[in-house]
Formats: C-alpha cells, structure tokens, sequence
C-alpha cells in the first residue's frame, strides 16, 4: 500500500515511516500541511496519517477539508495530541476516517491503518464472509464451519463478523471496543479478552486448526495458518 | 470626532474642578456630604415651623383681645351714645391690667377726643382692617396692631394693642433660631466626618484583607465587629467567599500533589527498569522484557492524564453542548451483556434487572462510562462467588442506576472523600487503580444534574455488607401534572 505520512515531530515520523515500511507499505512523507496537500492531491495513496497541528499555515484540518472539497475520498486516521472528545469530533466532521490520539502504540496505529484501506475496498453489500472453512451467512445470521453449524449469541455474531470483514489484518482490542460495543474508553477490566476466549471456544476448541489468532502486544487476528 | 470632543471637554474642565474631583469621588466625602445636607434641610424647617407657629400664635391672640376690646366698646356705644364711649374708654385706660391697650376716638375733624395715642397714625386709613403701624405713645416711639371703625357721625374709634414686646420677642426668636441652625449645620459636618471615618475604616478592613491575601496572606479573614449590623454580614459574606475559595485552592494544591506523586512513582518505575535493563541485561529477551514493562508503565501514566483532562473536561461543562435525549437501556442492556461474561469467567454473578425505558437528556457516552466504572470497581472489589446486582429504573422523576457488590465497601466517614481525585480508600489501597473512577462518575453525575449516592449494601441473607452505589439521573419525562390520581400519598 502507499501511504502518505504528514508529521512534523521529527521522532514520531521517523518511527511510524520506519514501521510502516517493515509492514511492506510504501511510505511518502512530509512535514508541513502545505506539500502534504499538494502531494495527496497530486497523487495516489491508500491511505493519509495526518497530524492536526502542522507548520506553514496549513494545520490538518484545513487540509482535510480542502482535500474533501476537491472529491478526494482517500481514507484518513488523524494523528493528534489533541486528545479530547470535541477534538475527535471536529477531526471526524472534516471527514477524518479514524482518530488516533498521541501517544499511541504503534501496533494500534498500524492496525487502523490497514482497517481503513480494507474499509475503502470492500464497502460493497456482502451476504456472506469466509475465512477458511469458516462461514458466516450475514442474511440469515448462521455461522458454520465445515459441516457443523455454530450457535452464536447476537453479540458474539457482531464479534465474529468484525473479525471476518478484517479478516488477515490485526484488530486491536480498542477497535473491537469501538467497532462492536461502540466504547469510546478503555475499561479497566479485561473485558475484550474475555469475550475473545469465549467466541474461540465456540468457533476453534472443536476443531484442529485454530483460526483465531492472539497477535502478541497488538490485539488479535482472524486468517487461515498457512501450512 | 467624538474622541476629539472628549479632548476638548477634558481640556475644559481643567482647573479647580480637576482638584475637586477626588475630593468628591470619594463615597465617604459623598455620604457625609448626604447627611449633612438631609440634617440641614430639617433643621431649617424645623426652625421655620417653630418661627411661624411661635408668631402666628402671639398674633391671634393679639388680634382676638383687639376684637372682644372693640366689640366691648361698640357695645356702650350703641347703649350710650359717644359720651358713654369716651367713658368707656378712659375707664379702660385707668385699669393697669390693660398697659398695652390703645385707644383712640377722634371727632369728625380728627381731632382726637379720648384715647392715648397722640395724633391718629399716618397710613391708617381703611376701616375693619388690620394694621401694624409704627404709633407715638405720649411722646415713646412704638409699634401697635390695630383697626378702626366709623361711626355715622364721622368720628372714628381705633384700637389696638402695643405689640413692642412682641416684636422684640421675634427678633429673639430670629437670633436663637440662627443659633441654633447654625449649631445644627456644625452638628451636621460632624456628623458627616464621623459618617466618613466610620465608612473608611470599614472599606479599609476589606481592603486591607484582599490585599493581604492578593500579597499571599490566605488566612487573612474581615474582622467582624459582632455586633450583627449590614457591615458584619458583609464581612461574613465575603469570609465565605474566602472561605470557599481556599478550599478549592486546597483542592487544586491536593490535585496537583497528586499528580506529581501518583505520576512519579508508575515514571520512577519505568526510569529504574530501563536503568536496571541498560546496566544489567544480558540478553536481548530481558532488555526487550524491561522495555516492555516500561512502555505498559508509561502507558498507565497517559491513562491518568487522559482520566484527569476528561473530569476536568466534565467539570468544565463544555459536553453539554453534546446533551440529546437518549434511552440509556439499550446501552446498559449491551453493558450488561458485556460484564456478564467478565464476572463469569472470575467465578461472580452479575445479577441484572434493567427496566427500561429509561430516557434522560445527556451524553450517553458518558454515562455508559461511569456506569463501566462502577462494574469496573464492583468486579475488581468482590470476593469469590459474588453478587454483583445491577439494576437500572425509572422513579417518576428520576433514572436510577444501582451498581452494589460484596466488597469491602467504603466507610461511611471515607465515603466523603471517596470521589476526590486520586482518593483511595484503606481498602483499595493495594489494588490497581489511579483513584480516579468514582471521581469521573461523580463528575458525570453532577454535569448532568444528578448525583452519586455511596451506601451500605444491606442484605438480611448475607453478613457482608459491600458497597452500593446510585447513580441517579433527572429523567427526561414531562414535569408531573398535578391531578388527583397522581398526587403522591401524603401521611
């Protein structure tokens, strides 16, 4: 994927372009919202990291908002300090896709990222997921694997089929937070794990090969091992 | 062009009124000033009325004897013609009760027949009129209050009285009365300063202490005199507001004592393990091992600053812009769901009712975020093969949300304490936590004009009492119409 990073903490940038590129991304950057604006008008990218505070003139709001006035729907995850909820709010109105505020893990910034490109992919109207020989029919609400039909509480289908549509890609437990049980806070308490470790005893005890994954540090992962 | 005219006007009023105007700008000078102008004005009328009741009095009672005196006379007149007159009136004069009596009867030519004036005034010349002339009394220069009548003949009476005296008790009168105002206006002006003094010195006891404490004396409090007056109650007045004020700088001293301890330690613990990592690991698995814990240490600390800026941003009130009308039991519904499984899997009950609909103007964020911090603190207090009751209801006016475990609970006399920021209760004191939860679902109690309410989790089967908190939120109903039937039960 090629994506765009406007950031102009020198340290920040440096790591999260070090990052991206160990991910097999491509990564152009720059620090000030005025080349950031020419170059992700200019040219196309998968997926823009902005910061909302920005040298010459041109903070990220403005280029977002510039960017959105002239069509340009490539996704957007802002980058900010400005951590509170009218920030976040403001950020998602200019047509921001996702917030992330600093400071932040990486393996969480990585995973928004990557959920966002798939996001501007597959936006289509799907009636079935797969993963493996796992399925999952969104019409009629049934979730099978193989042959044997798995039951599911209502929840736990919202939780399955999150991980499906991300399917391959780390999902991070603040995603499942917000993407499921739409929490816009960490709890205290583990509550994510719990209900992951529920949803595999449903989905993977009975069977040989595991397809839900716990990804070390980051969160978890849907996808089919390959031998 | 008006700034020019201001210039101009200012320019104008330089001079002796540009040296006045502190003199009269004070509120003491213009008080004193005040009272001695209302003192004055009623000293001057109270003079005036005795002035004039004093006098006007004398002269009624002059002019009735000058009356009965006449009618008397015309009386032996009528009965006796003009000699039984001029009898009449010599034996009047003879009697020495009458020594300011004065008559006089002239014959048709004028010429004075009887009486004891020596020649007929000049300038009196109507008749039944009053007249105060200046008379010549056998040769003595007086003044006298009299009237005339006319017989048929032409020869005319007059009498009057000799009112000397009373000219003369007028101009007594007039000095003392000028004395006496003059008195009164010097009263006055003292009285004024006395106004003035007493007005200072108690600007001066609140001057003084806002300046101490603008100086950085916060003990400095008005002195109250005792007696109970307006100038006391002003200085309890603003004693509280003194008052109040230091204990939010408490609070806010105490905060940030918090912060820089609570911060500290979970820095100090970080600092020591990458230190500990950089002198003594040897391996790359322990270096990475330490950076990690270190990164999850830092973590905790963005936490803190994340769950302080959100009370604060709470406390602030700047989310209720954000207000709608929301059902709250979906969400607690979905939190239920949530925590259910949680308190499963550590061997606890979660035992829900939630009775909706439960409508409420708010943020239903921030409920759903004080509500997890309740179960967050439920779970993590309850002892093996708890209770934990969740209930969620609608009472008339009101949404109450109940969140009571088996825990230890909160003592009543911490209870207080327990929604400071970063209290932590003897209880807690060794578990996880920043001290920062029930402060939130205070905040967030408050923001929306509710209130959080710690108890006692009675129950008659079990012998642990735990705690039991109430999140109650103005519920978003029509305001109770009062007829009969919903009239609440009074007795």
């Amino acid at each position: 994927m090629r994506i765009l990073v406007v950031e102009d903490d020198r340290d920040v940038a440096s790591f999260v372009v070090k990052g991206l590129k160990e991910a097999g991304h491509a990564v152009e950057h720059t620090d000030n919202g005025r080349d950031g604006l020419f170059m992700a008008a200019s040219e196309n990218f998968d997926a823009i990291i902005l910061d909302r505070m920005l040298p010459g003139g041109i903070d990220g709001l403005r280029l977002l908002e510039t960017l959105r006035a002239q069509d340009n729907v490539t996704p957007v995850l802002f980058l900010s300090a400005l951590g509170q909820v009218d920030d976040r709010v403001k950020g998602l109105k200019a047509g921001g896709d996702d917030y992330l505020t600093k400071p932040f893990a990486f393996a969480e910034l990585l995973a928004r990222v990557e959920a966002l490109t798939r996001r501007g992919k597959a936006e289509g109207p799907t009636t079935r997921l797969a993963v493996g020989d796992l399925e999952m029919d969104l019409l009629s609400r049934s979730v099978r694997r193989g042959a044997q039909k798995i039951e599911l509480q209502p929840r736990e289908f919202r939780l399955l089929e999150y991980l499906m549509r991300h399917a391959g890609q780390v999902v991070t437990r603040t995603m499942l937070l917000e993407g499921v049980w739409d929490y816009h806070f960490d709890p205290q308490t583990n509550v994510i794990d719990v209900h992951i470790s529920r949803l595999r005893q449903k989905i993977d005890k009975p069977f040989d090969q595991p397809l839900l994954h716990t990804v070390r540090n980051a969160g978890y992962m849907l996808r089919v091992e390959e031998p | 062009m008006s700034h020019r005219a201001q210039m101009a006007g200012t320019d104008g009023a330089a001079g002796e009124p540009r040296r006045l105007r502190p003199f009269i700008r004070s509120a003491g000078v213009r008080f004193a000033v005040a009272y001695a102008l209302v003192f004055g004005v009623s000293a001057f009328i109270l003079a005036f009325s005795i002035w004039y009741s004093t006098l006007g009095l004398l002269q009624h009672q002059v002019e009735a004897e000058v009356r009965a005196d006449e009618f008397g006379l015309l009386e032996h007149e009528g009965m006796g013609g003009l000699g039984a007159l001029s009898v009449a009136i010599a034996n009047r004069m003879a009697d020495a009760a009458n020594v300011n009596a004065i008559y006089l009867l002239v014959d048709p030519t004028g010429r004075p027949v009887v009486g004891n004036l020596d020649s007929w005034p000049r300038g009196l010349t109507g008749v039944q009129e009053w007249y105060e002339l200046p008379v010549q009394r056998q040769g003595v220069a007086s003044v006298a209050l009299m009237r005339a009548t006319m017989f048929p003949d032409g020869s005319r009476l007059l009498v009057g009285r000799d009112v000397q005296a009373r000219s003369e008790l007028r101009l007594i009168l007039r000095d003392a009365l000028i004395w006496a105002f003059g008195i009164m206006v010097a009263l006055g002006a003292f009285g004024a300063l006395l106004i003035r003094s007493l007005f200072r010195r108690i600007i001066q006891d609140v001057a003084e202490t806002t300046r101490a404490i603008a100086r950085g004396e916060l003990s400095r409090r008005v002195p109250v005199s005792g007696v109970g007056d307006e100038f006391d109650e002003l200085a309890v007045v603003i004693n509280d507001m003194l008052e109040r004020l230091g204990r939010l700088m408490d609070g806010v001293r105490q905060v940030s004592n918090a912060i820089a301890h609570d911060l500290r330690t979970p820095v100090a613990r970080a600092r020591a393990r990458l230190e500990d990592a950089a002198l003594h690991a040897h391996t790359p698995e322990t270096m990475s091992a330490a950076i990690e814990r270190a990164i999850s240490d830092l973590d905790g600390i963005t936490g803190i600053f994340e769950a302080l800026l959100r009370i604060s941003e709470i406390e602030a009130g700047s989310r209720r812009a954000a207000f709608a009308a929301v059902d709250l039991a979906p969400m607690l519904h979905d939190m239920d769901e949530l925590y259910a499984v949680v308190a499963e899997e550590r061997g606890l009950k979660l035992d829900s009712s939630i009775h909706g609909p439960l409508p409420v103007i708010g943020d239903r964020q921030l409920v759903q975020q004080a509500v997890a911090n309740l179960l967050d603190n439920a779970l993590k207090f309850s002892p093996m093969n708890g209770v934990i009751r969740f209930q969620a209801q609608r009472h008339e006016q009101v949404v109450e949300i109940v969140v009571a475990d088996r825990g230890p609970g909160i003592p009543e006399n911490e209870r207080a304490r327990a929604t400071e920021r970063f209290y932590r209760g003897e209880a807690a004191r060794h578990t996880q936590g920043s001290g920062l939860g029930l402060s939130l679902v205070a905040a967030v109690a408050q923001l929306h004009g509710g209130t959080l309410y710690l108890g006692d989790n009675h129950a008659p089967d079990e012998p642990n009492t735990g705690l039991r908190a109430v999140l109650v939120l103005p519920a978003n109903v029509p305001p109770p119409k009062f007829v009969a039937s919903s009239l609440p039960r009074r007795g």
